[in-house]
């Protein structure tokens, strides 16, 4: 890890340990935001803001934008074969529509963008953030800035986020952020809690279940699932969504521990390729590049190496044209 | 973790998978299963069809329901984890290949209608569609859509989540009753007991009734839009 990085994480967990709003950051004189690291933590807190009620949608042309970006967060599998290439929906992660607090709810993305990603290492306005997600949790192609799918869920997600402050990180912001636990996380426990609490809906398979063409449960792993790029093929970042989020009906039923473990098993599965791939190469510059985190990519799983393939999925697009 | 504590992990799994599905895995005959149906008829009708019965106990429909859920009802039946007086004692004179005869009679007798499966917005003024498609995610309800398990117009999906839609009112309201006072306890991982725990009554009759009538809803839709294009 260069000085630099470490630095910067050493200043993201003193802002997340103090728990404050990036708001009083950036009001306090002798306390600067930083807006060189990654965003922080959702400070601790009750959950205060309600999003406006959809059947107050106005019916005008910004209503009806709403609702086709409403429609495309819940059913985005109507863009299937065009800018997505699995079987996902944002509703999927993003419960209730996107409106569940601590689950990643998009009336509190909206205001923190743009902002400086770790990921990419730049500025990121909230469009190249919905554009990320197709690329990566979509294993598919970004909408154009200004087509009508991206318009419509930046629509939404500002419909959303009505009344919201902005620039300020909101209590059930992202995910709660589970603390590690001593034993670590673990595959082996983790296909235990997988076939005990997982498996009835995602399937033993992780192949998840459909009626007809519809999704019913996503998959977790395989061509159907969210690539090796995506944020929730981080062990972290699933175990802090699956901890606040299921099983399904079922939120915090999890120990911190079974979340871990489970989550480590669902993430040491193949799945498409990290399109970033296609730019370098070999998997080890991949891995050291894009892969300096809680994931099993590049790592050797019952005598295989996980992302040694060409298998991008369904999606035919390379990423650099 | 050691290699022995691996071993014994994937036994206790290899374990329960076998135990569970010895009791439902036993291959069904339909024909003997109609055999043995002879005294289903009475309350579930010749036609496995059942009955609504507004002032008393509703008989499920049984045809077209999944084998596999038909035999664990009834497994669930006979060891108490599904309390039943009224069944209690016609699935205590079933033996397990009787089980599977009789769920495999069942499931073929007439299949469960099918519905449009396609995505359509929830109109936020209808409480019971928007429960069916959306839930009640509000503090202290978390309670996801019935489709988001029971599939797309709860027309049921796999074994485990069995269709609601053309299901009687009168039954849905009386299992998810039976949920919340805790005579209903064979459901995965409790997934179905804590939804039903934080339904309030009206939601229970609003979501057994838009069930219940919702095929018949669906073919009127059809029958209209089919005139309107005729026109």
């Amino acid at each position: 890890m260069s000085q630099r990085r470490f630095h910067l994480l050493m200043a993201g967990t003193l802002v997340s340990a103090l728990g404050l709003p990036l708001a009083a950051l950036a009001q306090d004189d002798e306390v600067q935001r930083d807006y060189q690291i990654p965003l922080p933590e959702a400070p601790a807190g009750e959950v205060t803001f309600q999003p406006p009620l959809e059947r107050d949608i106005p019916d005008n042309q910004y209503g009806d934008m709403v609702r086709k970006g409403r429609d495309l967060f819940v059913n985005t599998q109507a863009l299937r074969g065009e800018y997505v290439f699995n079987e996902q929906n944002c509703a999927n992660c993003h419960l209730d529509a996107g409106r569940l607090a601590n689950s990643a709810p998009m009336w509190a993305s909206f205001g923190v963008y743009p902002a400086y990603r770790g990921k990419n290492d730049k500025v990121n306005t909230l469009a190249e953030r919905i554009q990320g997600c197709f690329t990566y949790s979509m294993n598919g192609k970004p909408p154009e800035n200004g087509s009508e799918p991206l318009v419509a869920m930046q629509t939404y997600l500002h419909w959303m986020a009505t009344g919201a402050p902005i620039n300020e990180s909101l209590p059930g912001r992202g995910y709660p952020k589970l603390e590690e636990t001593e034993q670590g996380a673990d595959r082996e426990r983790g296909a235990e809690v997988y076939a005990q609490q997982c498996a009835v809906c995602h399937g033993d398979e992780g192949q998840g279940q459909k009626v007809g063409e519809r999704q019913v449960f996503p998959p977790l792993w395989g061509d159907g699932a969210y690539n090796w790029g995506a944020g929730m093929h981080r062990v972290n970042t699933a175990a802090n969504f699956i901890k606040a989020n299921m099983p399904l009906g079922k939120p915090y039923s999890l120990t911190d521990q079974e979340a871990w473990d489970v989550a480590a098993f669902i993430n040491s599965h193949e799945r498409p390729q990290d399109p970033r791939r296609r730019t370098l190469d070999t998997l080890d510059e991949t891995a050291e590049i894009f892969h300096d985190h809680h994931g099993f990519y590049g790592q050797k799983v019952d005598g295989k190496r996980l992302g040694d393939h060409d298998n991008f999925g369904e999606n035919p697009v390379p990423l650099d044209g | 973790m050691t290699s022995k504590r691996i071993a014994s992990g994937l036994g206790l799994l290899l374990g329960a998978g076998l135990a569970a599905s010895q009791a439902v895995a036993l291959e069904g005959d339909a024909e003997r299963g109609e055999a043995a149906a002879g005294t289903c008829v009475a309350c579930h009708q010749a036609d496995g069809m059942g009955m609504n019965n507004p002032n008393g106990e509703s008989w499920p429909r049984l045809a077209g329901l999944p084998a596999a859920y038909i035999a664990k009802q009834l497994h669930d039946i006979k060891e108490g984890r599904r309390e039943s007086p009224s069944m209690m004692p016609f699935a205590n004179m079933l033996d397990d290949q009787q089980i599977a005869d009789v769920a495999a009679y069942y499931a073929e007798l007439e299949p469960w209608p099918e519905l449009p499966t396609a995505y359509h917005a929830a109109d936020p003024n209808d409480e019971a569609e928007w429960l069916a498609e959306r839930g009640d995610w509000a503090e202290g309800r978390m309670i996801p859509a019935c489709s988001q398990c029971h599939g797309p117009n709860g027309q049921g999906v796999g074994d485990s989540f069995p269709p609601l839609a053309g299901q009687h009112a009168g039954y849905i309201v009386s299992q998810l009753e039976a949920w919340r006072e805790g005579k209903r306890h064979n459901d995965p991982n409790d997934l179905m007991m804590g939804v039903a725990e934080r339904l309030d009554e009206a939601q229970i009759e609003l979501i057994a009734d838009y069930y219940a009538t919702l095929p018949e809803r669906i073919a009127a839709q059809g029958d209209a839009a089919q005139e309107e294009d005729g026109q």
